[in-house]
């Protein structure tokens, strides 16, 4: 038979078409003429009549080579990496290694699941922590035009923020030309009575432009007008959304209808939507049920200039102002105000700050930290993925060298793998996105009071966004060195089919990364580690008293107890305390007014004895002021350092006493015995006489500053209030009460015994002692909880990384190990070999990451309370965790080398 | 047989439709195909291997139809055509509008006997 190949790759050889398809064509066109051949001899013709024949028709006009040309050279030439012609037709190319990708995924299900979880928890994390700073801090307030508006109040030296006087307030007003609009506010507490049970509500006393400022519309009714904003005007009431629903069952009718608080009607007169929100502890602003005009509030409070009734104020700047203008504008009535009524108002100053830096100021450091933190992390997921892909890529040594050797560019194949790697990225971008959503759910549900705004945290368009490109940069990131490197395909050595086919450079990538891996998680541990150190700090930190067993409330008084005499208000009161006391478990229990532990409160002007006298009240020092019971020491059980506390014979009739706390005497009365001295305090003409020195309390929180000049405490006794103060406590009074324990004076007997007395009096705003601590340290919690979790997610992915990178060295070195152990070697050679690689990448993970933690742990140092940021019992403990969890991520695998029978090893080749 | 130039003009036309019809019910390999050809229009119609193998390589290009190789005991290894679910649905179409076009041929043809 005639050799028709020859013949045939003489007409192919112009198309230039690769081997490998030049002979698949040959093979197919040769058996044809075969075929052909065969049957014109069995038809009856001779060998070489059917062979002229068959080549005939091969050659007719050349058809064959034109024909083939016409198709094959606008084939891809390989069809799974075709070579780097085929880049004019991107889009085409870019389905095809999306599709192939996916197919890769889809035979390797435990890489992928693996990869994509990995990457699912980085991305998850970020994306989490990512939707918390978008809603926090740079999505804008949900008002109109929130860039204009601007939280204000007072300042007085020492304090950069003070509560404003409301005559000031009325003349900021008056005065100022760079506002369009300025709203007052403060809360309280009413007793709402008539309908059923008496019951307590919140109380906003709102200035009449409050709504309008903040563009807040009422669903039902208008909101306050000028005229009812002022002393003497028909009571009138605006109820939240929440309370008309509750209490109301959002009835449209409850226009006109009548509300009694504190025993005086109000008319109603609208309703403001349901989803209103003003945070919140930072802006001293409290979400009422009910809105009162605060110009109608009728306090003697409220029109003295000296008097700062825990007052604060939002402006809306004009169209075009700049904080700047306003600043100096503002200044410069403080200026008028200070030359125009200098014994209230010298020294004082006015603070602008924008609202939204105001809501959420204190939380953004936190928050960039925990950002960083997360980012790390996924870093280390990142890292870890690569690792996988590097090995799995020795895997793969063949399929590369097969693809180059068709002819497929390098650039081609790294943009396959790292179409591979994006899918996966997206993969784990997906699944995280949904971790995301649930994990931020979950949290701010655990921790609610930990943070601002937490009602604007949500996955919007911005948060998407960020998760799609987070997830492609990752994507590349951690595609792109294993893809350089298996681009680079060792041709001979591959497609001999060797399993040694790995670079060593491939090798010290895969290092690199873990002792990064390794670096980021120390510094992460250790940020963690410091905040756990502080909180632990704190949580031990001797706030002064003994919180344990101590429960704090409130009782509102009958409304007819505004009616008594001093005498009899007092007698109440005494009556009261007396009820209290008889419950069964109740050790002691004392009034408390003016200011509480953690909860801020009332100041007060003073000067000492053997001190000059100010001239003027705003030049006075000031000092904590608490205003107590008999028993109030008792049941805080805040020590007596010298002289005594109050006793029943404190009362209207006797001398006025005072207690101080040993802060006050030693900076007040240096060197000299306090007790038998007398201080003056603003307002009263009276001197008090000091009759003893307590502990100091941590007033501001137990991460209070001890710098601070408003650390000085002074106590008197509710008893010697003068009686033109006595209609403040009519009203309400706080109580502080020292049970057995919880079980024995539960809170139900003690609001039994209380609520019996009269119909008409609320007991309310139950709270524990340690509640109340623990409260005050929800944002460092918050923060905290979640860099303790991406720290030990952290330190999960880099061990799983050490391990992976282990494993691998030990299932490359199999034949090493082989001959080692054919020589000789005993398995405490090979352990030590084995363990002592994974050490070594610990231990230069390790001091990478503790150099790193030194120069980053600072951003950490405004968070952190009692620890240096440098803390070395952290550092060491880190480093130590941690070389220890590598030891054992590396010694299964080293066990398992130890496993390794020599003569199957040195086959393994 | 040497294909006349009006045979190359029409079979371009109707090539096409030809092999994907003759893989429709089962692959089949190239000589197969021709052989078919052949016999079914009584030796009216030829495609040698000139024509063949680049077309079929076209249709397989546009993914109408796939080729594989196939292995059989005691024999050589052939490439088989099989049609794909685009093909088949090309063929659907194609086959529609050849039938139009014979029809309105013969309505053309049948007026002239008229």
């Amino acid at each position: 038979m005639p050799d028709w190949k020859e013949e045939i790759l003489r007409r192919l050889g112009p198309l230039k078409l690769t081997p490998a398809r030049e002979a698949e064509i040959v093979e197919e066109v040769t058996q044809h003429l075969e075929d052909r051949y065969q049957e014109l001899v069995s038809g009856g013709a001779t060998e070489d009549e059917a062979c002229h024949q068959a080549f005939k028709e091969v050659s007719d006009e050349d058809l064959l080579a034109r024909g083939l040309r016409r198709v094959e050279q606008e084939t891809p030439q390989e069809p799974i990496v075709p070579g780097s012609r085929g880049g004019h037709n991107f889009l085409a190319s870019l389905w095809q290694d999306t599709h192939y990708g996916l197919r890769q995924l889809r035979c390797n299900p435990g890489f992928t699941i693996v990869a994509v979880l990995a990457l699912a928890l980085g991305i998850g994390a970020t994306t989490a922590i990512f939707s918390v700073v978008n809603g926090v801090l740079l999505d804008p307030l949900p008002y109109p035009n929130a860039h204009r508006l601007i939280a204000l109040a007072e300042t007085l030296p020492p304090f950069s923020e003070f509560a404003i006087s409301y005559p000031d307030f009325v003349d900021w007003v008056r005065m100022n030309h760079t506002f369009e609009a300025l709203a007052a506010y403060r809360h309280t507490d009413s007793s709402l009575t008539g309908s059923s049970e008496a019951e307590r509500v919140k109380v906003a006393q709102v200035s009449a432009s409050f709504f309008p400022l903040l563009g807040v519309k009422p669903v039902v009714g208008r909101n306050f007008s000028s005229e009812e904003d002022r002393r003497g005007a028909a009571p009138v009431v605006i109820l939240s959304g929440g309370f008309w629903k509750s209490k109301f069952g959002g009835s449209q009718g409850i226009l006109g209808k009548m509300l009694t608080l504190d025993g005086k009607g109000y008319t109603v007169i609208g309703v403001i939507p349901e989803n209103f929100y003003f945070c919140c502890k930072s802006t001293n602003f409290v979400l009422g049920d009910v809105y009162v005009p605060i110009g109608s509030y009728d306090s003697q409070w409220m029109s003295q200039r000296g008097a700062h009734p825990g007052i604060f104020a939002v402006g809306r700047l004009k169209e075009g102002v700049t904080l700047r203008q306003a600043r100096a504008d503002m200044g410069g009535i403080a200026q008028d105000l200070a030359s125009a009524y200098p014994d209230s108002d010298k020294n004082e100053g006015i603070a602008l700050t924008p609202l939204k830096e105001r809501m959420v100021g204190d939380v953004q450091p936190a928050l960039l930290v925990l950002l960083a933190a997360v980012g790390f992390v996924l870093l280390i997921a990142c890292a870890n993925v690569a690792n996988l892909l590097l090995a799995r890529a020795t895997g793969r040594a063949r399929e590369f060298a097969i693809r180059a050797a068709l002819g497929a560019s390098r650039g081609r194949i790294i943009r396959q793998l790292l179409a591979e790697s994006v899918l996966l990225a997206l993969g784990g971008g997906g699944l995280g996105l949904l971790l995301a959503s649930w994990g931020t759910k979950a949290g701010l549900a655990a921790l609610p009071e930990a943070l601002p705004r937490a009602n604007d945290v949500r996955l919007d368009p911005r948060v998407l966004a960020f998760t799609l490109v987070a997830s492609i940069l990752v994507g590349v990131l951690f595609g792109l060195a294993p893809a350089l490197q298996s681009a680079r395909p060792d041709l001979q050595h591959s497609l001999k089919g060797a399993r040694l086919g790995l670079s060593s450079s491939r090798h010290r990538t895969q290092h690199v990364f873990v002792v990064l891996e390794m670096a980021m998680a120390v510094v992460l541990l250790i940020g963690a580690g410091l905040t756990i150190r502080c909180l632990t700090f704190l949580w031990r930190v001797n706030p002064g008293f003994d919180p344990h067993n101590v429960l704090t409330f409130n009782v509102a008084l009958p409304p007819s107890t505004a009616e008594e005499t001093p005498e009899q208000v007092r007698a109440s009161l005494r009556h009261l305390t007396d009820t209290i006391a008889a419950v069964p478990g109740v050790n002691a229990v004392s009034i408390t007014d003016g200011a509480f532990p953690m909860q801020g409160g009332n100041i007060v002007g003073f000067w000492a004895e053997g001190h000059p006298k100010p001239s003027t009240q705003s030049e006075m020092p000031n000092a904590v002021n608490y205003i107590v019971g008999t028993d109030y020491f008792k049941v805080m059980r805040i020590p007596v350092l010298h002289g005594r506390i109050f006793t029943a014979d404190d009362d209207s009739h006797s001398r006025f006493v005072a207690v101080i706390d040993e802060d006050f005497a030693r900076n007040y009365f240096r060197n000299q015995d306090a007790v038998g001295k007398s201080v003056h305090l603003a307002g009263i003409d009276e001197p008090f006489e000091i009759v003893g020195v307590v502990g100091h309390v941590d007033q501001g929180g137990l991460d209070e500053d001890k710098q601070s000049p408003l650390s000085v405490q002074i106590y008197l006794p509710v008893s010697q209030i003068p009686d033109q103060f006595i209609s403040l406590l009519a009203k309400a009074e706080g109580f502080v009460l020292r049970r057995q324990s919880p079980e024995y004076a539960s809170v139900e007997a003690i609001r039994r015994a209380i609520e019996g007395m009269n119909r008409e009096q609320v007991a309310y705003g139950f709270e524990s002692m340690d509640g109340i601590i623990s409260t005050s340290l929800a944002s460092r919690r918050f923060t905290t909880i979640l860099l303790a979790a991406f720290a030990a997610l952290a330190l999960a992915l880099a061990s799983i990384g050490i391990y992976g990178v282990i494993s691998y060295g030990v299932a490359r070195q199999t034949h090493e190990l082989g001959i080692r152990m054919a020589h000789g070697a005993q398995k405490g050679d090979i352990l030590r070999l084995v363990i002592g690689q994974g050490l070594r990448l610990a231990l230069m993970g390790v001091a990478i990451g503790i150099t790193g933690a030194l120069g980053l742990t600072r951003f950490l140092a405004n968070l952190l309370y009692g620890v240096k940021p440098t803390d070395p019992l952290t550092f060491a403990a880190v480093s130590f965790t941690l070389t220890g969890v590598a030891l054992l991520a590396s010694y299964i695998p080293a066990r398992g080398a130890t496993k390794v029978d020599p003569m199957v090893a040195l086959r393994y080749e | 047989m040497e294909p006349k130039a009006s045979d190359l003009e029409w079979k371009k036309v109707s090539a096409e439709l030809l092999i994907l019809s003759l893989v429709e019910a089962r692959p089949r390999h190239g000589y197969e195909i021709s052989k078919l050809i052949e016999q079914r229009s009584g030796g009216t119609v030829r495609f040698y291997v000139a024509s063949l193998y680049p077309l079929l390589y076209r249709l397989e290009k546009r993914r109408w139809v796939e080729g594989r190789w196939v292995e059989k005991a005691g024999q050589r290894r052939r490439r088989y055509y099989r049609l794909t679910s685009e093909g088949r649905k090309v063929l659907a179409s194609q086959r529609r509008g050849w039938q139009a076009f014979v029809a309105a041929i013969n309505r053309i043809v049948e007026v002239e006997h008229a």
